[in-house]
């Protein structure tokens, strides 16, 4: 079943979707799916490993599931400090 | 922790670190220099997802109240644009003796960079610009 899903973007990932936020519709199951499928929407070429994800502001597992009207964010390698 | 596009006052914050059970205070600043990676740094930005940044920043220094031995412990990160040389993120704890201090700074430091969600983009003195990825974290 779709979903529709508040999807944010910061620092490159913003730069390369040309946009913070949309809204997505996916058949996604994981937010790992849902991220494979916005790298190759977008062209995101950062390793997953490297990069985190956060669900309804706290961050969470790749495995985390996602739920229709969820809101995810994606950072790209952060660089703080 | 804080997050502040403002200037870090050290002196205020390393103050309200004091108390009379601690005997030492070890205190990390990172600067914004004009170099990196061969290259000559003009400025420097920071973005923030401040929500989280100060969610994790937090448990962050709970860990280390658990893992060490100290009283206090506090940090503060900059956002927006940054000129060369002014401070970007200090990080300040106090114990009873000194190890426990220095230990617990450098745990607080290095887990606050590859832990939030934080980036920085360099402005070059060539016009170029470039987000900077944190190799150490890269390779955990």
């Amino acid at each position: 079943m779709s979903k529709l899903i508040e999807v944010s973007y910061f620092a490159i990932f913003r730069e390369k979707a040309g946009r913070d936020s949309e809204a997505f519709k996916t058949k996604s199951e994981t937010v790992l799916d849902l991220f494979k499928e916005i790298k190759k929407v977008h062209g995101f070429d950062e390793p997953q490993g490297h990069c985190k994800v956060a669900m309804n502001n706290d961050l969470v597992q790749w495995d985390a599931k996602i739920e229709d009207g969820d809101k995810v964010l994606f950072f790209p390698p952060v660089s703080g400090g | 922790m804080k997050i502040t596009d403002k200037e870090i006052k050290i002196a205020q914050a390393s103050n309200g670190l004091r108390n009379k059970r601690s005997g030492a205070y070890v205190s990390f600043e990172g600067w914004i220099r004009d170099h990196n990676e061969g290259q000559n740094v003009r400025r420097l930005e920071y973005e923030v997802y401040e929500p989280i940044a100060i969610k994790e920043g937090e448990n962050i220094i709970d860990e280390a109240k658990k893992k060490f031995d100290i009283h206090h412990a506090s940090c503060i990160h900059r956002s927006g644009l940054l000129d060369i040389g002014e401070c970007a993120v200090w990080v300040g704890v106090s114990s009873s003796h000194r190890k426990d201090a220095f230990e617990a700074c450098k745990f607080i430091i290095d887990e606050v960079k590859c832990r939030l969600p934080i980036w920085k983009k360099e402005y070059y003195e060539n016009g170029d610009s470039g987000w900077v990825n944190c190799e150490t974290c890269a390779s955990n």
